[in-house]
């Protein structure tokens, strides 16, 4: 079996906001096609920062961030132009925030939120567009009868899965998120994972995700990061960093869980 | 002319920036130049960056004629009409044909206009993307990545909506096949107008500080969807005075409740009545 490349390397990322402190200290990670990877660790511990700098959003201080774009080109996504990073941004990557009122455009319709990157990409039929709109309404268990109703008449929950279909419906390869599923209860939360699984093992994604719930990270991920003050202290498969956490943060962190 | 002015009002040093805006303008059919907007004798939104490309781009020997919303005689065109006939001494005419400069707010002349002459519009919002992406130092970065999706946004929240396009003022158009382009606020009736005039086309923001331009035959696209083509509503009436039904028509509440249906071209009417 040949040796797989990664899609996106992180080669000695640091980062620092103005102060000499670190935010992100000397980040190294791989993330190979189709996998699922968490980064979990405290508020604070510079897990949306470096989520930021692999996103283009940052720059950051030192260290680079390659990805394989779908041409196969290896492309250094701080040294792109942000002409290219921008496309790059609206093809083959998909950012889901935490607050989904800031991953979405709250004053047009649900069918125009899905459809904007699409005819980012020069999609100009109406019918299609339509068409997919209310085809990715119905894959992420919204009701397609809801297409033209803005965002704001949706909760919570019902707006994280309109974020989520914006980013995918153009089919991207690398999806960042940022804790996709905090601010939301329980269950669902517990739904919107499972659709998360769902979409992640059907369209073969790769993804990254960032969270302070260990459970989103049991549940999704197939490798876990484990950062703290800027640090990535363990890496491994989740379930081996989750049942057997080596370093003594970890293990900190996996006993506070509280079960109920 | 009155004394103690410079002609056309501004120094020339001022005209001088301005005639750099608008041929780097020229020469990016579509894009929009920033300069330094004067405070001029005008309140903002009647027209001062439109005065400012006229003063800047105006001869002795032009022949100039301002219209607000088709017509020579509203408050608008008068007074700036009458504003360059002070500080100029140039000729002014209401005739379309005899014009080689016309200022126009909202409104494109019936009469097609011809390479000797010059068309210049006030803008009051220069940027297209303006309502959907408030933020400018987003906008610059969305005109110059040509990531133009935002404005089938909006067209595609009006066919959602409305089962049409229902923008009927300042449609959005792409001019050269590059930049997204706000035609000031005339009505869509005169888009395909624009389309590959032989007239310059000039236009400038006063308060908004911009000026941007489209040169003698120039692609001028309105922006649509391929199976909702841009077309023109029709008004579905003659001008009661010269009876074309071909020009944009104004409807003028009468007593009564009754309406009368008139050209908005008030040049174009009489230039019809005294063919008939």
């Amino acid at each position: 079996m040949k040796h797989a490349e990664p899609l996106l390397s992180v080669r000695a990322l640091s980062h620092h906001f103005g102060n000499p402190r670190y935010a992100v200290r000397d980040a190294q990670l791989d993330l190979f096609p189709g996998e699922v990877v968490a980064i979990v660790g405290e508020s604070g511990s510079g897990k949306s920062t470096l989520l930021n700098c692999i996103a283009g959003r940052i720059a950051p201080t030192h260290g680079e961030v390659l990805y394989r774009a779908a041409d196969e080109r290896v492309l250094d996504v701080h040294r792109l132009s942000e002409r290219e990073r921008r496309l790059l941004e609206r093809t083959e990557w998909g950012f889901v925030q935490q607050n989904a009122s800031d991953g979405l455009r709250m004053n047009v319709s649900a069918g125009a939120n899905i459809g904007e990157r699409l005819m980012g990409q020069g999609e100009r039929h109406f019918g299609r567009l339509r068409a997919s709109a209310a085809d990715w309404m119905t894959r992420v268990e919204l009701d397609a009868e809801r297409i033209d109703d803005s965002p704001r008449a949706f909760s919570g929950g019902m707006r994280q899965r309109l974020q989520i279909a914006r980013n995918l419906v153009t089919r991207p390869r690398l999806v960042l998120m940022d804790e996709p599923t905090s601010g939301l209860d329980v269950s669902v939360q517990a739904k919107l994972l499972d659709l998360i699984r769902l979409l992640v093992a059907r369209m073969h994604l790769s993804a990254l995700i960032v969270t302070h719930d260990l459970g989103v990270a049991r549940l999704l991920a197939h490798r876990t990061l484990v950062m703290r003050e800027g640090r990535i202290v363990e890496q491994g498969l989740t379930d081996r960093v989750l049942d057997d956490p080596q370093h003594a943060y970890t293990q900190l962190l996996v006993s506070s869980v509280v079960a109920p | 002319m009155i004394d103690g002015y410079n002609f056309a009002y501004l120094d020339e040093r001022t005209k001088r920036m301005i005639r750099r805006a608008i041929l780097k303008a020229v020469a990016i059919p579509g894009h929009q130049v920033p300069f330094g907007s004067r405070e001029m004798p005008l309140a903002y939104g009647w027209g001062t960056g439109g005065i400012q490309v006229t003063a800047a781009v105006l001869g002795q020997h032009d022949v100039l004629k301002v219209i607000d919303q088709g017509s020579d005689d509203t408050t608008n065109a008068v007074n700036i009409r009458q504003f360059f006939a002070r500080t100029t001494g140039v000729a002014t005419t209401e005739r379309t044909r005899e014009a080689t400069l016309i200022q126009t707010r909202h409104r494109i002349p019936e009469a097609p206009l011809t390479e000797g002459q010059v068309l210049v519009y006030q803008v009051p919002q220069p940027e297209p993307l303006y309502k959907l992406e408030p933020r400018r130092s987003e906008t610059l970065k969305l005109h110059a990545c040509e990531e133009y999706g935002l404005v089938n946004v909006k067209l595609y929240e009006d066919l959602a909506h409305w089962g049409r396009v229902d923008t009927t003022y300042d449609y959005p158009v792409q001019v050269n096949g590059r930049y997204v382009m706000s035609p000031s606020p005339i009505p869509s009736f005169d888009n395909p107008k624009m389309h590959l005039m032989p007239a310059l086309q000039l236009f400038g923001a006063g308060r908004e500080k911009r000026i941007y331009a489209v040169p003698p035959y120039t692609d001028v696209k309105s922006l649509d969807f391929e199976d909702h083509p841009f077309h023109v509503e029709p008004q579905g009436h003659a001008c009661a005075l010269c009876g074309c039904t071909t020009s944009y028509l104004d409807e003028v509440l009468q007593g009564e409740g009754e309406r009368l249906w008139t050209c908005s071209d008030t040049d174009w009417c009489r230039e019809q009545r005294e063919a008939a």
